[in-house]
Protein backbone atom coordinates (compact mmCIF):
# COMPACT_ATOMS: atom_id res chain seq x y z
CA UNK A 1 0.00 0.00 0.00
CA UNK A 2 1.63 3.33 -0.76
CA UNK A 3 0.97 5.83 1.66
CA UNK A 4 2.44 8.46 -0.66
CA UNK A 5 2.51 8.69 -4.39
CA UNK A 6 4.98 8.81 -7.18
CA UNK A 7 5.97 12.85 -8.00
CA UNK A 8 5.48 12.38 -11.48
CA UNK A 9 1.78 11.06 -11.13
CA UNK A 10 -1.24 13.09 -11.72
CA UNK A 11 -1.46 12.18 -8.07
CA UNK A 12 -5.03 11.35 -6.32
CA UNK A 13 -7.93 12.34 -8.67
CA UNK A 14 -11.25 11.80 -8.61
CA UNK A 15 -14.19 10.96 -11.65
CA UNK A 16 -16.37 13.72 -12.11
CA UNK A 17 -20.31 13.13 -13.89
CA UNK A 18 -21.90 15.52 -16.01
CA UNK A 19 -25.66 14.99 -17.81
CA UNK A 20 -26.91 16.05 -20.96
CA UNK A 21 -30.11 16.54 -21.44
CA UNK A 22 -30.00 17.45 -25.28
CA UNK A 23 -30.87 14.09 -27.15
CA UNK A 24 -28.22 12.30 -29.01
CA UNK A 25 -28.88 11.00 -32.38
CA UNK A 26 -27.01 7.63 -32.86
CA UNK A 27 -25.91 6.08 -35.94
CA UNK A 28 -27.85 3.39 -35.35
CA UNK A 29 -31.06 5.32 -35.59
CA UNK A 30 -32.01 5.38 -32.50
CA UNK A 31 -31.92 8.41 -30.04
CA UNK A 32 -30.77 8.79 -26.17
CA UNK A 33 -33.03 11.07 -24.88
CA UNK A 34 -30.49 11.96 -22.15
CA UNK A 35 -27.27 10.79 -20.57
CA UNK A 36 -24.71 10.78 -18.22
CA UNK A 37 -20.68 11.32 -19.02
CA UNK A 38 -18.35 9.91 -16.51
CA UNK A 39 -15.10 12.25 -17.17
CA UNK A 40 -11.39 12.82 -15.35
CA UNK A 41 -9.34 15.28 -15.41
CA UNK A 42 -5.83 16.61 -15.04
CA UNK A 43 -3.90 19.50 -15.08
CA UNK A 44 -4.77 22.77 -15.35
CA UNK A 45 -7.34 24.67 -18.18
CA UNK A 46 -5.28 27.99 -19.55
CA UNK A 47 -7.24 31.22 -20.06
CA UNK A 48 -7.31 30.52 -23.47
CA UNK A 49 -8.71 27.13 -22.39
CA UNK A 50 -6.10 26.29 -25.51
CA UNK A 51 -3.91 23.60 -23.54
CA UNK A 52 -6.90 20.67 -23.46
CA UNK A 53 -6.39 16.95 -24.32
CA UNK A 54 -8.63 14.32 -25.05
CA UNK A 55 -7.78 11.20 -24.34
CA UNK A 56 -9.94 8.41 -25.91
CA UNK A 57 -9.95 4.54 -24.35
CA UNK A 58 -10.13 1.60 -25.67
CA UNK A 59 -12.13 -1.51 -26.00
CA UNK A 60 -11.69 -2.20 -21.73
CA UNK A 61 -10.57 0.87 -20.99
CA UNK A 62 -11.99 3.79 -18.96
CA UNK A 63 -12.17 7.68 -17.83
CA UNK A 64 -9.48 6.58 -14.89
CA UNK A 65 -6.60 6.70 -17.18
CA UNK A 66 -4.46 8.41 -14.95
CA UNK A 67 -3.41 8.81 -10.82
CA UNK A 68 -4.71 7.18 -7.71
CA UNK A 69 -8.02 7.16 -6.65
CA UNK A 70 -6.66 6.83 -2.93
CA UNK A 71 -3.66 6.20 -1.23
CA UNK A 72 -4.36 2.69 -0.93
CA UNK A 73 -4.99 2.10 -4.40
CA UNK A 74 -2.70 -0.43 -5.59
CA UNK A 75 -2.42 0.46 -8.88
CA UNK A 76 -2.68 3.93 -11.10
CA UNK A 77 -4.49 4.70 -14.02
CA UNK A 78 -4.25 2.43 -17.41
CA UNK A 79 -2.27 5.39 -19.17
CA UNK A 80 0.14 6.30 -16.17
CA UNK A 81 3.21 5.51 -18.22
CA UNK A 82 1.88 8.58 -20.19
CA UNK A 83 0.00 10.78 -18.25
CA UNK A 84 1.32 12.93 -15.36
CA UNK A 85 3.98 16.17 -14.20
CA UNK A 86 7.33 15.40 -16.46
CA UNK A 87 5.61 12.44 -18.97
CA UNK A 88 4.90 13.00 -22.17
CA UNK A 89 1.08 14.17 -22.05
CA UNK A 90 2.70 16.71 -19.21
CA UNK A 91 0.39 17.45 -16.88
CA UNK A 92 1.89 20.74 -15.84
CA UNK A 93 1.52 21.87 -19.45
CA UNK A 94 -1.92 20.22 -20.13
CA UNK A 95 -5.40 20.26 -19.58
CA UNK A 96 -5.99 16.69 -19.78
CA UNK A 97 -9.58 15.48 -20.11
CA UNK A 98 -10.78 11.75 -20.38
CA UNK A 99 -13.81 10.68 -20.58
CA UNK A 100 -15.86 7.11 -20.27
CA UNK A 101 -17.55 5.99 -23.50
CA UNK A 102 -21.20 5.48 -23.21
CA UNK A 103 -22.41 2.04 -23.31
CA UNK A 104 -19.38 1.42 -21.11
CA UNK A 105 -19.65 -0.16 -17.50
CA UNK A 106 -17.62 2.09 -15.23
CA UNK A 107 -19.88 4.77 -14.55
CA UNK A 108 -21.45 6.59 -17.68
CA UNK A 109 -24.61 5.92 -19.31
CA UNK A 110 -24.40 2.08 -20.41
CA UNK A 111 -25.75 -1.05 -20.46
CA UNK A 112 -25.46 -1.62 -16.76
CA UNK A 113 -27.44 1.55 -15.72
CA UNK A 114 -30.97 2.19 -15.16
CA UNK A 115 -33.01 3.57 -18.68
CA UNK A 116 -34.71 6.53 -17.00
CA UNK A 117 -37.56 5.74 -19.28
CA UNK A 118 -38.72 1.89 -18.11
CA UNK A 119 -36.63 2.03 -14.23
CA UNK A 120 -35.11 -0.77 -15.06
CA UNK A 121 -31.39 -1.48 -16.21
CA UNK A 122 -30.91 -1.20 -20.18
CA UNK A 123 -29.18 -4.04 -20.73
CA UNK A 124 -29.32 -5.69 -24.06
CA UNK A 125 -31.92 -2.77 -25.11
CA UNK A 126 -28.70 -0.04 -25.22
CA UNK A 127 -28.49 0.73 -28.42
CA UNK A 128 -25.28 -0.54 -30.65
CA UNK A 129 -22.88 2.86 -30.38
CA UNK A 130 -20.38 3.38 -33.28
CA UNK A 131 -17.26 5.58 -32.63
CA UNK A 132 -18.74 8.72 -34.40
CA UNK A 133 -21.81 8.61 -31.68
CA UNK A 134 -18.76 8.37 -29.25
CA UNK A 135 -17.38 11.75 -30.63
CA UNK A 136 -20.56 13.11 -31.20
CA UNK A 137 -20.83 12.84 -26.93
CA UNK A 138 -17.10 13.73 -26.01
CA UNK A 139 -17.76 16.85 -28.75
CA UNK A 140 -20.36 18.03 -26.39
CA UNK A 141 -18.15 17.52 -23.37
CA UNK A 142 -15.81 19.79 -24.55
CA UNK A 143 -18.65 22.50 -25.29
CA UNK A 144 -19.57 21.77 -21.27
CA UNK A 145 -16.01 22.14 -20.77
CA UNK A 146 -15.20 25.43 -22.41
CA UNK A 147 -12.89 23.72 -24.84
CA UNK A 148 -13.59 24.91 -28.63
CA UNK A 149 -10.44 23.74 -29.72
CA UNK A 150 -8.76 20.69 -28.52
CA UNK A 151 -4.86 21.27 -28.51
CA UNK A 152 -4.95 17.20 -29.40
CA UNK A 153 -6.81 14.32 -29.66
CA UNK A 154 -5.07 11.05 -28.03
CA UNK A 155 -6.03 7.63 -28.07
CA UNK A 156 -4.35 4.48 -28.76
CA UNK A 157 -6.18 0.92 -30.34
CA UNK A 158 -9.89 1.65 -30.20
CA UNK A 159 -8.60 4.61 -28.74
CA UNK A 160 -6.98 5.47 -32.04
CA UNK A 161 -9.75 5.28 -33.64
CA UNK A 162 -12.29 7.70 -32.05
CA UNK A 163 -9.06 9.87 -32.65
CA UNK A 164 -9.48 9.67 -36.88
CA UNK A 165 -12.88 9.82 -36.03
CA UNK A 166 -12.85 13.01 -34.71
CA UNK A 167 -10.31 14.61 -37.12
CA UNK A 168 -12.96 13.56 -39.70
CA UNK A 169 -16.37 14.53 -37.87
CA UNK A 170 -14.88 17.55 -36.42
CA UNK A 171 -11.80 19.06 -38.40
CA UNK A 172 -11.58 21.92 -37.14
CA UNK A 173 -11.85 21.33 -33.54
CA UNK A 174 -8.52 19.80 -32.74
CA UNK A 175 -4.92 20.61 -33.94
CA UNK A 176 -3.53 17.68 -33.73
CA UNK A 177 -4.22 13.80 -33.84
CA UNK A 178 -2.30 11.34 -32.28
CA UNK A 179 -3.48 7.74 -33.41
CA UNK A 180 -1.35 5.30 -31.42
CA UNK A 181 -1.67 1.46 -32.39
CA UNK A 182 -4.65 1.25 -34.90
CA UNK A 183 -6.04 0.52 -38.10
CA UNK A 184 -8.12 2.62 -40.42
CA UNK A 185 -11.27 -0.59 -40.11
CA UNK A 186 -11.08 -3.81 -38.59
CA UNK A 187 -9.98 -6.71 -41.13
CA UNK A 188 -11.92 -10.31 -41.14
CA UNK A 189 -9.83 -11.77 -39.15
CA UNK A 190 -10.12 -9.07 -36.37
CA UNK A 191 -14.01 -9.43 -36.64
CA UNK A 192 -13.50 -13.14 -36.84
CA UNK A 193 -11.59 -12.50 -33.11
CA UNK A 194 -14.52 -10.47 -31.89
CA UNK A 195 -16.91 -12.83 -33.09
CA UNK A 196 -15.55 -15.81 -31.16
CA UNK A 197 -15.56 -13.26 -28.24
CA UNK A 198 -18.75 -12.93 -28.81
CA UNK A 199 -20.69 -15.98 -28.64
CA UNK A 200 -18.77 -17.00 -25.78
CA UNK A 201 -20.81 -14.57 -23.87
CA UNK A 202 -24.30 -15.10 -25.79
CA UNK A 203 -23.70 -18.41 -25.56
CA UNK A 204 -23.39 -18.44 -21.79
CA UNK A 205 -26.13 -20.22 -19.92
CA UNK A 206 -26.38 -17.09 -17.40
CA UNK A 207 -26.52 -14.34 -20.21
CA UNK A 208 -30.35 -14.79 -20.04
CA UNK A 209 -30.43 -12.67 -23.56
CA UNK A 210 -28.47 -9.39 -21.95
CA UNK A 211 -30.83 -9.61 -18.67
CA UNK A 212 -28.81 -11.11 -16.57
CA UNK A 213 -28.83 -8.38 -13.93
CA UNK A 214 -32.71 -9.44 -13.33
CA UNK A 215 -31.46 -13.15 -12.57
CA UNK A 216 -28.90 -12.02 -10.08
CA UNK A 217 -26.35 -13.74 -12.07
CA UNK A 218 -23.23 -12.82 -14.60
CA UNK A 219 -22.09 -14.77 -17.28
CA UNK A 220 -18.80 -14.82 -16.15
CA UNK A 221 -17.99 -18.27 -18.65
CA UNK A 222 -18.66 -16.42 -21.21
CA UNK A 223 -17.06 -13.58 -20.31
CA UNK A 224 -13.80 -14.83 -19.01
CA UNK A 225 -13.29 -16.90 -22.35
CA UNK A 226 -13.91 -13.81 -24.29
CA UNK A 227 -11.34 -11.59 -22.67
CA UNK A 228 -8.80 -14.97 -22.96
CA UNK A 229 -9.26 -14.96 -26.39
CA UNK A 230 -8.80 -11.09 -26.43
CA UNK A 231 -5.44 -11.33 -24.29
CA UNK A 232 -3.81 -13.85 -26.89
CA UNK A 233 -4.39 -11.13 -29.82
CA UNK A 234 -2.88 -8.40 -26.99
CA UNK A 235 0.07 -10.66 -26.84
CA UNK A 236 3.09 -10.92 -29.33
CA UNK A 237 4.26 -15.20 -29.54
CA UNK A 238 7.67 -14.18 -28.40
CA UNK A 239 6.47 -12.34 -25.66
CA UNK A 240 4.27 -15.06 -24.64
CA UNK A 241 7.50 -17.86 -25.50
CA UNK A 242 9.86 -15.66 -23.37
CA UNK A 243 7.32 -15.21 -20.20
CA UNK A 244 5.85 -18.89 -20.35
CA UNK A 245 7.61 -21.05 -22.70
CA UNK A 246 5.94 -24.54 -21.61
CA UNK A 247 6.73 -24.08 -18.21
CA UNK A 248 4.23 -26.54 -16.16
CA UNK A 249 2.53 -25.19 -12.79
CA UNK A 250 3.12 -29.12 -11.20
CA UNK A 251 6.54 -29.42 -13.29
CA UNK A 252 5.25 -32.36 -14.67
CA UNK A 253 2.23 -33.13 -16.73
CA UNK A 254 -0.87 -34.32 -15.02
CA UNK A 255 -2.98 -36.16 -18.35
CA UNK A 256 -5.71 -34.17 -17.47
CA UNK A 257 -7.76 -30.88 -18.66
CA UNK A 258 -6.80 -28.69 -15.55
CA UNK A 259 -4.48 -26.12 -15.28
CA UNK A 260 -1.33 -27.30 -16.14
CA UNK A 261 0.84 -25.06 -18.13
CA UNK A 262 1.96 -21.65 -17.37
CA UNK A 263 0.61 -19.79 -19.82
CA UNK A 264 -3.30 -21.54 -19.18
CA UNK A 265 -3.01 -20.04 -15.63
CA UNK A 266 -2.18 -16.71 -16.94
CA UNK A 267 -4.98 -16.53 -18.96
CA UNK A 268 -7.42 -18.04 -16.51
CA UNK A 269 -6.21 -15.64 -13.67
CA UNK A 270 -6.58 -12.50 -16.55
CA UNK A 271 -10.01 -14.13 -17.16
CA UNK A 272 -11.42 -13.72 -14.24
CA UNK A 273 -10.21 -10.75 -12.49
CA UNK A 274 -11.95 -8.94 -16.08
CA UNK A 275 -15.00 -10.53 -15.03
CA UNK A 276 -15.05 -8.70 -11.76
CA UNK A 277 -14.57 -5.46 -13.32
CA UNK A 278 -16.01 -5.64 -16.36
CA UNK A 279 -19.73 -5.79 -18.20
CA UNK A 280 -20.58 -8.94 -20.64
CA UNK A 281 -23.13 -6.09 -22.23
CA UNK A 282 -20.15 -3.77 -22.79
CA UNK A 283 -18.12 -6.07 -23.86
CA UNK A 284 -20.76 -7.37 -26.63
CA UNK A 285 -20.95 -3.35 -27.32
CA UNK A 286 -17.34 -2.41 -27.58
CA UNK A 287 -16.58 -4.98 -30.19
CA UNK A 288 -19.00 -3.90 -32.54
CA UNK A 289 -17.74 -0.72 -32.21
CA UNK A 290 -14.45 -1.64 -33.28
CA UNK A 291 -15.89 -4.10 -36.06
CA UNK A 292 -17.70 -1.34 -37.77
CA UNK A 293 -15.21 1.36 -37.64
CA UNK A 294 -14.90 2.15 -41.00
CA UNK A 295 -14.38 6.39 -41.71
CA UNK A 296 -13.79 5.38 -45.28
CA UNK A 297 -16.72 4.31 -46.12
CA UNK A 298 -18.71 6.95 -46.56
CA UNK A 299 -16.36 8.43 -48.35
CA UNK A 300 -16.44 6.04 -51.56
CA UNK A 301 -13.93 3.63 -49.76
CA UNK A 302 -11.35 6.28 -49.92
CA UNK A 303 -9.63 6.95 -46.45
CA UNK A 304 -7.81 9.93 -47.82
CA UNK A 305 -10.87 11.44 -49.18
CA UNK A 306 -11.68 11.28 -45.67
CA UNK A 307 -9.31 12.95 -44.24
CA UNK A 308 -9.23 16.02 -46.74
CA UNK A 309 -10.79 18.39 -45.07
CA UNK A 310 -9.40 18.29 -41.42
CA UNK A 311 -7.05 20.80 -40.03
CA UNK A 312 -5.92 18.40 -37.78
CA UNK A 313 -1.76 17.68 -38.03
CA UNK A 314 -1.24 13.91 -37.16
CA UNK A 315 1.25 11.67 -35.40
CA UNK A 316 0.78 8.31 -36.14
CA UNK A 317 2.60 5.37 -34.17
CA UNK A 318 2.47 1.59 -34.19
CA UNK A 319 4.87 -1.48 -32.96
CA UNK A 320 6.57 -3.94 -34.78
CA UNK A 321 5.47 -6.80 -32.25
CA UNK A 322 1.41 -5.48 -32.81
CA UNK A 323 0.37 -8.21 -34.90
CA UNK A 324 -3.44 -7.17 -33.71
CA UNK A 325 -3.28 -3.70 -35.16
CA UNK A 326 0.21 -4.09 -36.94
CA UNK A 327 2.39 -1.44 -38.11
CA UNK A 328 1.37 -2.35 -41.91
CA UNK A 329 -2.19 -1.15 -40.86
CA UNK A 330 -0.87 2.08 -39.71
CA UNK A 331 0.87 2.78 -42.61
CA UNK A 332 -2.58 2.60 -44.73
CA UNK A 333 -3.40 5.17 -42.27
CA UNK A 334 -0.10 7.48 -43.05
CA UNK A 335 -0.57 6.79 -46.89
CA UNK A 336 -3.90 8.07 -46.75
CA UNK A 337 -2.87 10.89 -45.00
CA UNK A 338 -0.11 11.33 -47.56
CA UNK A 339 -2.27 11.28 -50.34
CA UNK A 340 -4.93 13.65 -48.80
CA UNK A 341 -1.67 16.21 -48.17
CA UNK A 342 -2.06 16.26 -44.58
CA UNK A 343 0.98 17.20 -42.12
CA UNK A 344 1.83 14.00 -40.35
CA UNK A 345 4.94 12.15 -38.79
CA UNK A 346 4.81 8.05 -38.00
CA UNK A 347 7.29 5.95 -36.14
CA UNK A 348 7.20 2.43 -35.95
CA UNK A 349 7.73 1.27 -32.82
CA UNK A 350 10.77 -1.58 -32.01
CA UNK A 351 8.67 -3.94 -29.14
CA UNK A 352 8.57 -7.01 -27.68
CA UNK A 353 5.44 -7.87 -25.94
CA UNK A 354 2.75 -6.87 -28.88
CA UNK A 355 -0.79 -4.93 -29.08
CA UNK A 356 -0.18 -3.73 -25.68
CA UNK A 357 3.11 -2.55 -25.80
CA UNK A 358 0.92 1.12 -26.64
CA UNK A 359 0.61 1.07 -22.48
CA UNK A 360 4.57 0.69 -21.80
CA UNK A 361 6.98 2.70 -21.12
CA UNK A 362 8.91 2.14 -24.42
CA UNK A 363 12.24 4.57 -24.15
CA UNK A 364 11.79 5.45 -27.69
CA UNK A 365 7.96 5.59 -27.79
CA UNK A 366 8.13 8.01 -24.81
CA UNK A 367 10.28 9.95 -26.64
CA UNK A 368 8.72 10.14 -29.69
CA UNK A 369 5.15 11.19 -28.34
CA UNK A 370 7.23 13.33 -25.55
CA UNK A 371 8.53 15.53 -28.46
CA UNK A 372 5.20 15.68 -30.27
CA UNK A 373 3.75 17.02 -27.41
CA UNK A 374 6.21 19.33 -26.31
CA UNK A 375 5.60 20.85 -29.64
CA UNK A 376 2.17 20.85 -29.06
CA UNK A 377 2.91 22.71 -26.04
CA UNK A 378 5.16 25.47 -27.50
CA UNK A 379 2.49 26.01 -30.17
CA UNK A 380 -0.44 26.40 -27.78
CA UNK A 381 1.74 28.79 -25.38
CA UNK B 1 24.10 26.55 -35.26
CA UNK B 2 25.06 27.27 -39.24
CA UNK B 3 23.91 24.81 -41.73
CA UNK B 4 26.05 22.66 -43.32
CA UNK B 5 27.30 24.24 -46.42
CA UNK B 6 26.13 21.37 -48.45
CA UNK B 7 22.99 21.70 -47.33
CA UNK B 8 22.94 25.34 -47.95
CA UNK B 9 24.03 24.58 -51.74
CA UNK B 10 20.78 22.61 -51.85
CA UNK B 11 18.84 25.30 -50.34
CA UNK B 12 19.85 27.23 -53.21
CA UNK B 13 18.64 24.85 -56.06
CA UNK B 14 15.40 24.41 -53.96
CA UNK B 15 12.56 26.87 -55.14
CA UNK B 16 10.77 29.01 -52.10
CA UNK B 17 7.31 27.30 -51.16
CA UNK B 18 8.00 23.96 -52.66
CA UNK B 19 7.22 20.50 -51.69
CA UNK B 20 10.30 18.33 -50.87
CA UNK B 21 10.52 14.90 -50.02
CA UNK B 22 13.86 14.32 -48.37
CA UNK B 23 15.61 10.85 -48.22
CA UNK B 24 17.09 9.69 -45.31
CA UNK B 25 16.06 13.01 -43.49
CA UNK B 26 18.51 12.37 -40.15
CA UNK B 27 17.53 14.57 -37.67
CA UNK B 28 15.57 17.05 -39.84
CA UNK B 29 18.23 19.56 -40.11
CA UNK B 30 17.88 20.38 -44.17
CA UNK B 31 14.06 20.33 -44.14
CA UNK B 32 13.39 22.45 -40.87
CA UNK B 33 16.09 24.75 -42.82
CA UNK B 34 13.87 25.18 -45.89
CA UNK B 35 10.98 25.44 -43.85
CA UNK B 36 12.30 28.38 -42.00
CA UNK B 37 13.76 30.04 -45.01
CA UNK B 38 11.84 29.38 -48.18
CA UNK B 39 8.69 28.17 -46.65
CA UNK B 40 9.12 25.08 -48.27
CA UNK B 41 6.50 22.23 -47.05
CA UNK B 42 7.40 18.18 -47.09
CA UNK B 43 8.22 15.16 -45.63
CA UNK B 44 11.21 13.35 -44.80
CA UNK B 45 11.57 9.63 -44.38
CA UNK B 46 14.31 8.03 -41.87
CA UNK B 47 14.91 4.73 -40.59
CA UNK B 48 17.12 5.19 -37.28
CA UNK B 49 15.01 5.68 -34.47
CA UNK B 50 17.06 8.22 -32.49
CA UNK B 51 16.71 10.40 -35.74
CA UNK B 52 12.83 10.18 -35.85
CA UNK B 53 12.64 11.13 -32.13
CA UNK B 54 14.88 14.60 -33.24
CA UNK B 55 13.10 14.86 -36.23
CA UNK B 56 9.51 15.08 -34.30
CA UNK B 57 10.98 16.92 -32.25
CA UNK B 58 12.05 19.35 -34.39
CA UNK B 59 8.55 19.86 -35.66
CA UNK B 60 9.39 18.43 -39.07
CA UNK B 61 7.23 15.78 -40.98
CA UNK B 62 9.20 12.37 -40.41
CA UNK B 63 8.15 9.15 -41.62
CA UNK B 64 9.72 6.54 -40.08
CA UNK B 65 10.17 3.78 -43.16
CA UNK B 66 13.13 2.21 -45.17
CA UNK B 67 14.24 3.14 -48.19
CA UNK B 68 14.98 -0.14 -49.67
CA UNK B 69 11.07 -0.88 -49.46
CA UNK B 70 10.79 2.01 -52.69
CA UNK B 71 8.42 4.96 -52.49
CA UNK B 72 5.42 2.98 -53.72
CA UNK B 73 3.11 5.29 -50.81
CA UNK B 74 4.01 8.14 -53.01
CA UNK B 75 2.20 9.19 -55.97
CA UNK B 76 4.32 10.38 -59.28
CA UNK B 77 4.45 13.90 -59.60
CA UNK B 78 3.62 14.54 -55.96
CA UNK B 79 6.65 16.60 -55.26
CA UNK B 80 8.73 19.59 -56.72
CA UNK B 81 11.93 17.95 -55.59
CA UNK B 82 13.27 14.33 -54.11
CA UNK B 83 15.89 14.96 -52.03
CA UNK B 84 18.60 12.42 -51.08
CA UNK B 85 21.83 13.67 -49.13
CA UNK B 86 24.38 10.74 -48.30
CA UNK B 87 22.13 7.72 -48.56
CA UNK B 88 22.15 6.49 -52.29
CA UNK B 89 25.43 4.54 -51.07
CA UNK B 90 23.75 2.28 -48.51
CA UNK B 91 20.44 1.54 -50.13
CA UNK B 92 20.24 -2.07 -51.52
CA UNK B 93 18.88 -0.42 -55.30
CA UNK B 94 20.00 2.69 -55.89
CA UNK B 95 19.23 2.47 -59.28
CA UNK B 96 15.90 1.77 -58.91
CA UNK B 97 15.44 4.13 -56.42
CA UNK B 98 17.14 6.69 -58.38
CA UNK B 99 14.33 6.03 -60.84
CA UNK B 100 11.84 6.16 -58.02
CA UNK B 101 12.72 9.47 -56.90
CA UNK B 102 12.47 10.86 -60.28
CA UNK B 103 9.26 9.50 -61.21
CA UNK B 104 7.87 10.95 -57.65
CA UNK B 105 9.50 14.32 -57.85
CA UNK B 106 9.82 16.40 -61.24
CA UNK B 107 13.74 16.89 -59.61
CA UNK B 108 16.14 15.19 -57.82
CA UNK B 109 18.88 16.43 -55.66
CA UNK B 110 21.66 13.60 -54.78
CA UNK B 111 24.40 13.80 -52.64
CA UNK B 112 27.34 11.27 -52.08
CA UNK B 113 30.73 10.84 -51.11
CA UNK B 114 32.76 9.98 -54.31
CA UNK B 115 35.05 7.56 -54.58
CA UNK B 116 36.88 8.54 -57.28
CA UNK B 117 38.60 10.98 -54.87
CA UNK B 118 42.46 11.28 -55.35
CA UNK B 119 43.11 9.86 -52.02
CA UNK B 120 40.63 7.11 -52.44
CA UNK B 121 42.43 6.57 -55.50
CA UNK B 122 45.86 6.68 -53.44
CA UNK B 123 45.44 4.81 -50.78
CA UNK B 124 43.74 1.30 -52.99
CA UNK B 125 45.93 1.88 -55.73
CA UNK B 126 49.20 2.62 -54.02
CA UNK B 127 48.96 1.37 -50.77
CA UNK B 128 46.53 -1.51 -51.90
CA UNK B 129 43.89 -0.45 -48.72
CA UNK B 130 40.33 -0.11 -48.88
CA UNK B 131 39.92 4.04 -49.26
CA UNK B 132 39.31 5.27 -45.16
CA UNK B 133 38.63 9.15 -44.83
CA UNK B 134 37.12 12.68 -43.50
CA UNK B 135 34.34 11.84 -45.98
CA UNK B 136 34.25 7.73 -45.56
CA UNK B 137 35.48 7.03 -42.49
CA UNK B 138 34.36 3.81 -42.20
CA UNK B 139 36.30 0.21 -42.10
CA UNK B 140 35.43 -2.32 -44.94
CA UNK B 141 33.95 -4.19 -42.77
CA UNK B 142 32.02 -2.14 -40.86
CA UNK B 143 30.73 0.35 -43.38
CA UNK B 144 27.08 1.13 -44.19
CA UNK B 145 28.22 1.86 -47.69
CA UNK B 146 27.41 -0.76 -49.89
CA UNK B 147 27.10 0.80 -53.27
CA UNK B 148 30.07 3.11 -53.46
CA UNK B 149 30.62 4.94 -57.04
CA UNK B 150 32.62 7.99 -58.47
CA UNK B 151 31.38 10.99 -60.04
CA UNK B 152 32.26 9.25 -63.42
CA UNK B 153 30.35 6.03 -62.32
CA UNK B 154 27.00 8.38 -61.54
CA UNK B 155 27.12 10.40 -64.53
CA UNK B 156 27.33 7.02 -66.29
CA UNK B 157 24.42 5.69 -64.78
CA UNK B 158 22.58 9.22 -65.50
CA UNK B 159 23.32 8.65 -68.91
CA UNK B 160 22.13 5.21 -69.54
CA UNK B 161 18.80 6.04 -66.96
CA UNK B 162 17.90 9.39 -69.54
CA UNK B 163 18.14 11.63 -66.59
CA UNK B 164 19.53 15.05 -67.15
CA UNK B 165 22.30 16.19 -64.98
CA UNK B 166 20.82 20.18 -64.09
CA UNK B 167 23.55 21.35 -62.05
CA UNK B 168 26.79 19.21 -60.36
CA UNK B 169 28.86 20.78 -57.89
CA UNK B 170 31.77 19.49 -55.59
CA UNK B 171 33.08 19.74 -52.21
CA UNK B 172 35.60 19.17 -49.61
CA UNK B 173 34.95 17.08 -46.50
CA UNK B 174 34.25 20.68 -44.96
CA UNK B 175 31.72 21.08 -47.81
CA UNK B 176 33.61 23.81 -49.19
CA UNK B 177 34.14 24.21 -52.55
CA UNK B 178 36.94 24.81 -55.04
CA UNK B 179 38.00 25.60 -58.04
CA UNK B 180 39.91 22.35 -58.84
CA UNK B 181 36.75 21.02 -57.40
CA UNK B 182 34.69 21.93 -60.14
CA UNK B 183 37.39 21.97 -63.03
CA UNK B 184 39.01 18.13 -62.08
CA UNK B 185 35.80 16.86 -60.20
CA UNK B 186 36.06 13.27 -60.34
CA UNK B 187 39.25 13.87 -58.99
CA UNK B 188 39.47 16.79 -56.51
CA UNK B 189 35.92 16.56 -55.32
CA UNK B 190 35.51 14.84 -51.84
CA UNK B 191 31.33 14.77 -52.43
CA UNK B 192 28.99 15.12 -55.11
CA UNK B 193 26.05 17.17 -55.65
CA UNK B 194 24.02 16.68 -57.95
CA UNK B 195 20.52 18.23 -59.43
CA UNK B 196 18.65 15.73 -62.02
CA UNK B 197 15.59 15.40 -64.21
CA UNK B 198 13.96 12.44 -65.59
CA UNK B 199 14.02 13.61 -69.50
CA UNK B 200 11.43 12.00 -71.46
CA UNK B 201 11.35 9.32 -73.40
CA UNK B 202 12.01 9.99 -77.32
CA UNK B 203 9.07 9.41 -79.34
CA UNK B 204 9.25 6.39 -81.06
CA UNK B 205 9.10 7.17 -84.89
Amino acid sequence: MAKTLPSDSAGLVAPRKLHFDEPLRLDCGEVLPSYDLVYESYGELNAEHSNAILVCHALSGDHHAAGYHSLEDRKPGWWENCIGPGKPIDTRRFFVVCPNNLGSCRGSTGPNTINPETGRYYGPDFPVVTCADWVRSQARLGERLGIHKWAAVVGGSLGGMQVMQWAIDYGDRLRHAIVIAAAPKLSAQNIAFNEVARQAILSDPDFHAGRYYDHGVVPRRGLMLARMLGHITYLSENSMRDRFGRELREGKLSFGFDVEFQVESYLRYQGRSFVDRFDANTYLLMTKALDYFDPAHAYDDDLARAFARTAAEFLVVSFSSDWRFSAARSREIVKALLDADKNVSYAEIQSHLGHDDFLMPIPQYIEVLGGYLDRIATEVG
Amino acid sequence: MALRPDLEIIGRWIRPGSRVLDLGCGDGTLLRHLHDAAGVTGYGLEIDPDNVSRAVRTGINVIQMDLDLGLGDFETDSFDYVVMTHAIQVVHHPERLLEEMLRVGSEGIVTFPNFGHWKSRLQLGLAGRMPVSRALPSQWYDTPNIHLCTVRDFETLCREKNIQILNRTMVDHRHHTGRWMQTVPNLMGEIALYSLRQREPLPAD
